[in-house]
């Protein structure tokens, strides 16, 4: 088996994950994209989405990302997220929330709506629900 | 008598006093101790933060982006001054707008405009009550619990008005938090974005690291993408740092008072106890001066 890699997500707020990993799978903006241990030195940026990874026992993980940048490096990953959330940490009531308040903003006629926030709003807490009702 | 009773009233007042700033200084050490945590907690990003951008800035040269360039006709200046919501802190509040009215007088002489975003009561009623232009201001965000959004939100904002023209230079005004004893107010140049640094490298990875990545996009899209987030983290760097700053001013201070208030509790003790034997002396005077007239 191959050499893990150290996965470490931080957040302006804390540390979400440092642990070794197998493979992590991150969604870059130009594409998703997969590191093993032994990558070249790599720096994308990161959608909002879903980034998943296996760790060190072979279990698969999935942590909800908005945005931000990852630095691969031959024996560690850092993903830098303006926010990251593990799935059981993911508040699926307020998601749904925010979907819903996403949507009418969106819908509604009026001008002074920002399409850009409430898309990536909406953006947001779509990934949030797929990943906390993922099984 | 009179003096007795007086002097017995101002002991329970001043006692009350003591136990407020006593309760005070507690609090204020307890918040302390979650704002240094939370400034603890931003140190990574921070730090991965400012090497990725440093490696960046020095790949895609310093014309990459609209953010670096300084403007050569600067007009308008807008300032993000940071203060705390409450006062009873010492003079910490009292200095941060001391700083901000120096700049303020500055660039008024020099014919610019300026413009203010209060984080904080206190600042902002002092730009309100020297009738500043303020544009924007957040209240119960410093010495709380925040978090980033606040100040990406409010960076946002700074960066894009930055872009369409409405202000020249954007500076921030916050409180450093260098030791217990010790915050000094700082202001700090937020755009256009100073030339960046290269930071050291990490090299306690046993890998030798490779200063050459590939970059997805190019490295002038990416430091695009990431020198507006520079903003965010510094105006976040800053509620930090100020936060933390406040509630060390405010232990300091609630310290100095509970001392002050030993001091007088002290000197108050001495004169009751003076008084209440001068009372007693001349009870007895009087009840030796009784008998003596009565065996006359």
């Amino acid at each position: 088996m191959a050499d893990n890699i150290l996965l470490e997500v931080v957040t302006p707020e804390k540390s979400v994950v440092s642990e070794d990993v197998q493979i992590v799978m991150a969604p870059g903006s130009l594409g998703e994209f997969g590191v093993l241990s032994g990558h070249t030195p790599f720096l994308t940026t990161l959608k909002i989405g879903h980034l998943r990874y296996t760790d060190a026992s072979g279990k698969e993980r999935y942590l909800f990302i908005s945005g931000g940048f990852a630095e691969a490096l031959p024996n560690k990953v850092t993903v830098l997220a303006e926010s990251a959330e593990r799935r059981r940490s993911i508040d699926l009531d307020r998601a749904k929330a925010a979907m819903q308040r996403a949507q009418q903003r969106l819908d509604s006629k009026e001008q002074d709506v920002d399409f850009i926030r409430a898309k990536a709003a909406l953006e947001r807490s779509i990934h949030r629900i797929s990943i906390a009702e993922t099984r | 008598m009179a003096q007795l009773k007086e002097v017995q009233l101002k002991i329970a007042a001043v006692k009350k006093t003591k136990q407020i700033t006593k309760a005070m200084n507690m609090v204020a050490a307890s918040r302390l101790r979650s704002a240094q945590n939370n400034s603890d907690a931003f140190k990574p990003y921070a730090a991965k933060f400012a090497e990725v951008l440093g490696s960046l800035a020095e790949k895609a040269g310093e014309e990459a982006s609209p953010l670096l360039v300084p403007r050569e006709n600067v007009k308008r200046v807008h300032i993000v001054l940071c203060t705390s919501d409450r006062g009873l802190c010492g003079g910490f509040n009292a200095n941060l707008i001391n700083k901000a009215k120096k700049i303020l007088e500055e660039k008024t002489q020099q014919g610019m405009d300026v413009s203010f975003t209060c984080f904080g009561r206190r600042g902002k009623d002092w730009a309100r009550k020297s009738k500043q232009n303020i544009v924007d201001e957040h209240i119960g965000v410093v010495g709380g619990t925040f978090n980033f959004s606040i100040a990406g939100n409010s960076g946002r904002k700074l960066v894009d008005k930055f872009l369409d023209g409405s202000y020249d230079e954007v500076f921030v005004i916050y409180s450093e938090f260098m030791s217990m004893a010790k915050q000094v107010p700082i202001s700090a140049q937020l755009l256009p974005i100073p030339p960046i640094e290269k930071v050291d490298q990490e090299t306690d990875d046993n890998s030798p690291y490779l200063a050459e990545h590939i970059c997805e996009p190019s490295a002038e899209v990416l430091l695009g993408d990431l020198l507006p987030r520079n903003v965010y983290v510094q105006v976040y760097r800053a509620l930090l740092e100020t936060s933390t700053s406040e509630h060390a001013a405010r232990m300091m201070a609630m310290d100095n008072a509970t001392k002050a208030c030993n001091d007088m509790l002290e000197n108050l003790t001495m004169i009751y106890n003076k008084a209440r034997q001068a009372a007693i002396t001349a009870e007895l005077m009087d009840i030796v001066g009784g008998a003596e007239a009565l065996k006359g």
